[in-house]
């Protein structure tokens, strides 16, 4: 193994965020696939109760780092993270701690939708089911509140029996969005949420991750320039596994402090 | 291979640029070999419906002789007697499905467990060597476990496993039933137990593939709520690949239904029909290699020849919903891909 | 016990289960293939290959057998490889459309599993009886009849799996398709053919069923396609049924030599197969 990069000076912390409350810090995080050293010394600070988007281009490490936050990672073989994540104060990368609890904290919505082969309604409940013994008048009373954070209870309260594979794409994304919500995690990661979607589903997608962000911290990662700029507080522009800028997103849209960050903001570059 | 590929390549790169026209000549020659070609090969593919075309027709007239004398109650009569020459396919038929049902009992949650191992928990450089152990359980051939089964497992069974059965099962009510009488090593639990043996690596080998082909976004998505790798493949794999599943069962159904040689050394080739599953009984398949070529009297040969056409109908049911469902689940795929 | 920790417990106790699930299978591969060495190496002497089969109470050898095994699985490969393969090049190339290429898949992998005995009382009706005599030749149809499925499939795979682009730069040049196919598909899949044949091959080596009503058995050293032949299957049959001392000595010794081909074999065809589809 090579030996970790040094960690880039911490990102000149705007004076915006010194006034945030910080949920989950990433101390010079280091990842690497096999030997591929995919994330270089990464040196970040997420805020509670806000947006915060990884911009980049394809490669760039962005979903790389998302998946350290909730150690999806840890799922194969050869990949491997050093440094330090710490989620409420709590360094997530010590061996001690517990995977499943720490990914019922830490929800994440994929790329694709992913429906379970189940019923609309056991979609939800299953991730309940497991951390909690609900009577079935609350759950139902759960099942709801999620669908409706989702925007979806309107368009499936007569078929929640249904498979959750036979809604329409963006339905299914949201349906993956109201699981992710149901379990009552305190972070939600979104990995690209919205690019398997088309126009109207992205647009409804982007209004629920405005509403979501009175409860949840989200982090969402995307290669979608416009999509980061509408929808998030804070934006992290990331080149070749490292941090390039960190600023909140009116900044680095309209006067980013770096060169590489404004040339590939202006298509000139990525 | 490789010098192949590369002169196609580099000929391809001179048809480009040479002239196409001069082939037109030879186009009509040229044609004509190729529909004779097709002709050919469609032939041998036609051959093979006429294989099964050609198995049903000849055990049907086979069995003809039988099912006209004895009619409907062959299927439910349990006596074989070639003295009398009074024959029925109850014995051999209960011998049969009872055996699979057992072999299923033990091969599936098996099956299902190594299938477990070796998507989820096996680390990457212990999976190729275990699942070509395990597939090579379906390489030994059937006659070596019938004599190994004989020899080896009988005895063994009889002395150290079937005491307990009988002296802990045996006083059940009802149930117990099915674990009396004398342990004798061969019998109906015994061809169970080793067909059970023989089916492990075909539904696992299936299982296997089927769950290796569940996108890794939807298990990550299961792990993402919170869940357990027990939770994972239970709530989201297990389902997910159900058609698959069943068919990977069915198709080792379809085995333990025709295996031959490993039932016929221990089963006891007995015409009785029994309460206990250590009673000896029969198969269908082993009443056929014991007494087919010592048959006397066309009735009695007739007989055998119906119950291969059972067995034949029986198999070719379950190997088609088998085929039918894994077909299934490779086309959801291809919707999703 | 709080439900998180019971379903920490039951991952755990399942996983492990799934161990023991795993280890129960290779348990029975260890002790089959411990029995065949310890009585079978003790069965295994210079006289298994130079000797006759001998008549019941007397030492004897397989020799007869082995090379009657040998001439049917032969006979059987040879007669039933080109059939397969062709076929198998009708499913893969022209079978796009139409009823005949999804029904011959179809009934194709219903005959690959189907009961083994059935297609021996299929060539015993069809042929032995009309012909009023067992014989090699009967054996070596219903062997056959075994491979040809096999082969059919393989082929039709491997052949799915040579890239169009392939199929195409040849055609560019204006090439016959059969020609395409024979010089450049073929070839190409050619690692993935032969590994069906030897799969195939393995699969007959080990059969029994079907020999019993069609080559049946020999005493004696016989090279006749149209008189009954010894051959290894059947004769493990009868001498390990016998109550003879000497004769299931001769079963195991040949056991042995069976179980060793057939899994040398596999594990050949899964050597080839691996190394050359990575290359390509």
């Amino acid at each position: 193994m090579p030996a970790p990069a040094t960690a880039n000076p911490a990102p000149a912390a705007a004076p915006a965020l010194s006034r945030e409350k910080v949920k989950i810090e990433v101390r010079n995080l280091n990842f690497f696939y096999g030997k591929f050293h995919a994330l270089k010394g990464i040196n970040l600070v997420v805020p509670e109760r806000k947006v915060t988007a990884f911009i980049g281009p394809s490669g760039c490490g962005k979903s790389t780092l998302l998946r350290t936050f909730n150690r999806m990672y840890a799922l194969y073989p050869n990949q491997e993270a050093r440094g330090e994540i710490l989620v409420d104060a709590q360094n997530i990368l010590s061996p001690k701690q517990d995977l499943n609890q720490l990914r019922a904290k830490v929800g994440m919505v994929f790329q694709k939708p992913t429906p379970f082969p189940m019923s609309i309604y056991d979609n939800i409940a299953f991730g309940v089911r497991l951390y909690e013994r609900l009577p079935s008048r609350v759950m139902q009373e759960r099942v709801e509140w999620a669908l409706r954070k989702a925007a979806l209870w309107d368009e499936v309260k007569d078929k929640l029996q249904q498979s959750g594979m036979s809604l329409s794409g963006g339905q299914q994304q949201r349906l993956c969005i109201a699981r992710g919500i149901a379990v009552k995690p305190e972070v939600l990661l979104l990995d690209e949420p919205c690019s398997a979607l088309d126009p109207i589903s992205t647009a409804r997608i982007e209004e629920l991750i405005s509403e979501l962000k009175a409860d949840y911290t989200i982090v969402i990662v995307t290669h979608n320039m416009q999509q980061a700029a509408r929808v998030s507080d804070y934006t992290a522009y990331m080149y070749l596994g490292e941090l390039v800028e960190f600023d909140v997103t009116d900044t680095i849209f309209i006067k980013p402090k770096k060169k590489e960050t404004e040339d590939y903001i202006t298509g000139r570059f990525g | 291979m490789r010098a192949g590929l590369e002169s196609v390549a580099s000929a391809s790169a001179r048809a480009e640029s040479g002239p196409r026209a001069a082939f037109t000549g030879a186009g009509g020659r040229l044609r004509r070999q190729d529909a004779a070609f097709r002709a050919v090969t469609q032939g041998f593919a036609f051959l093979v419906l006429l294989l099964l075309g050609g198995i049903i027709v000849t055990l049907a007239s086979g069995s003809w002789l039988s099912l006209s004398h004895f009619g409907v109650r062959f299927l439910f009569s349990s006596a074989w007697n070639p003295v009398t020459e009074d024959f029925g396919a109850l014995v051999p038929i209960a011998g049969t499905l009872a055996t699979s049902a057992i072999a299923l009992l033990i091969g599936v949650p098996v099956s299902f467990g190594i299938a477990l191992f070796l998507t989820e928990l096996s680390p990457p450089w212990l999976r190729r060597p275990i699942g070509t152990a395990i597939e090579l359980l379906a390489a030994i051939p059937s006659i070596i476990y019938g004599m190994w089964g004989l020899f080896v497992f009988a005895p063994f069974f009889a002395e150290h496993v079937q005491p307990v059965l009988i002296s802990v099962l045996g006083p059940v009510p009802y149930a117990g039933a099915l674990f009396r009488g004398p342990p004798m090593g061969i019998g109906v639990l015994t061809a169970g137990i080793i067909l059970a043996v023989m089916v492990i690596p075909f539904i696992a080998a299936v299982m296997r593939d089927v769950f290796e082909i569940v996108p890794a976004v939807l298990k990550e998505s299961a792990y993402a709520v919170g869940g357990t790798t027990w939770e994972v493949v239970w709530n989201v794999v297990l389902p997910y690949t159900r058609a698959g599943v069943i068919g990977g069962i069915m198709l080792g159904l379809g085995r333990a239904l025709g295996e031959t040689m490993a039932v016929t050394f221990v089963i006891g080739n007995a015409y009785r029909l029994s309460s206990s599953l250590l009673a000896p009984g029969n198969t269908i398949a082993s009443a056929l290699a014991n007494e087919f070529t010592e048959a006397v009297g066309e009735l009695h040969f007739s007989a055998l020849i119906a119950l291969g056409l059972i067995l034949f109908v029986i198999t070719f049911i379950v190997l088609s919903l088998s085929k039918l469902l894994l077909l299934r689940l490779a086309r959801q795929e291809g919707l999703q891909a | 016990m709080s439900l998180y920790a019971r379903r920490l417990w039951l991952n755990r106790f399942n996983l492990f289960v799934s161990l023991l699930a795993t280890a129960f299978g290779l348990f029975w591969l260890a002790w089959i293939l411990w029995t065949l060495f310890d009585a079978g190496l003790a069965a295994l002497t210079p006289a298994v290959v130079t000797q006759m089969t001998p008549p019941p109470g007397s030492a004897g050898g397989l020799l007869n057998a082995i090379v009657g095994s040998l001439i049917m699985a032969g006979g059987a490969t040879l007669l039933g490889t080109p059939i397969g393969i062709l076929a198998g090049v009708y499913l893969a190339e022209f079978g796009r459309e139409g009823w005949l290429a999804p029904t011959t898949r179809f009934v194709n992998d219903v005959l690959l599993s189907a009961p083994s005995i059935i297609i021996g009382l299929f060539v015993y009706e069809a042929y032995v009886f009309h012909a009023k005599h067992f014989s090699a030749l009967a054996g070596i149809f219903a062997l056959a009849l075994i491979v040809i499925p096999v082969v059919i499939r393989t082929t039709e795979n491997m052949l799915r799996l040579v890239p169009d682009s392939l199929r195409e730069a040849s055609a560019a040049l204006g090439a016959p398709q059969w020609k395409v196919i024979t010089l450049v598909t073929l070839r190409a899949a050619r690692a993935g053919v032969v590994t069906g044949v030897l799969l195939a091959i393995a699969r007959i080596s080990g059969e029994t069923a079907p020999l019993l009503f069609t080559a049946l058995n020999n005493q004696f050293w016989s090279l006749d396609l149209g008189a009954p032949m010894a051959n290894l299957p059947v004769v493990i049959f009868q001498f390990a049924m016998s109550p003879y001392d000497d004769w299931q000595k001769l079963a195991w010794a040949g056991a042995l030599l069976i179980t060793f081909s057939v899994l040398a074999l596999n594990i050949v065809a899964r050597v080839l197969f691996r190394s050359k589809t990575s290359a390509y």
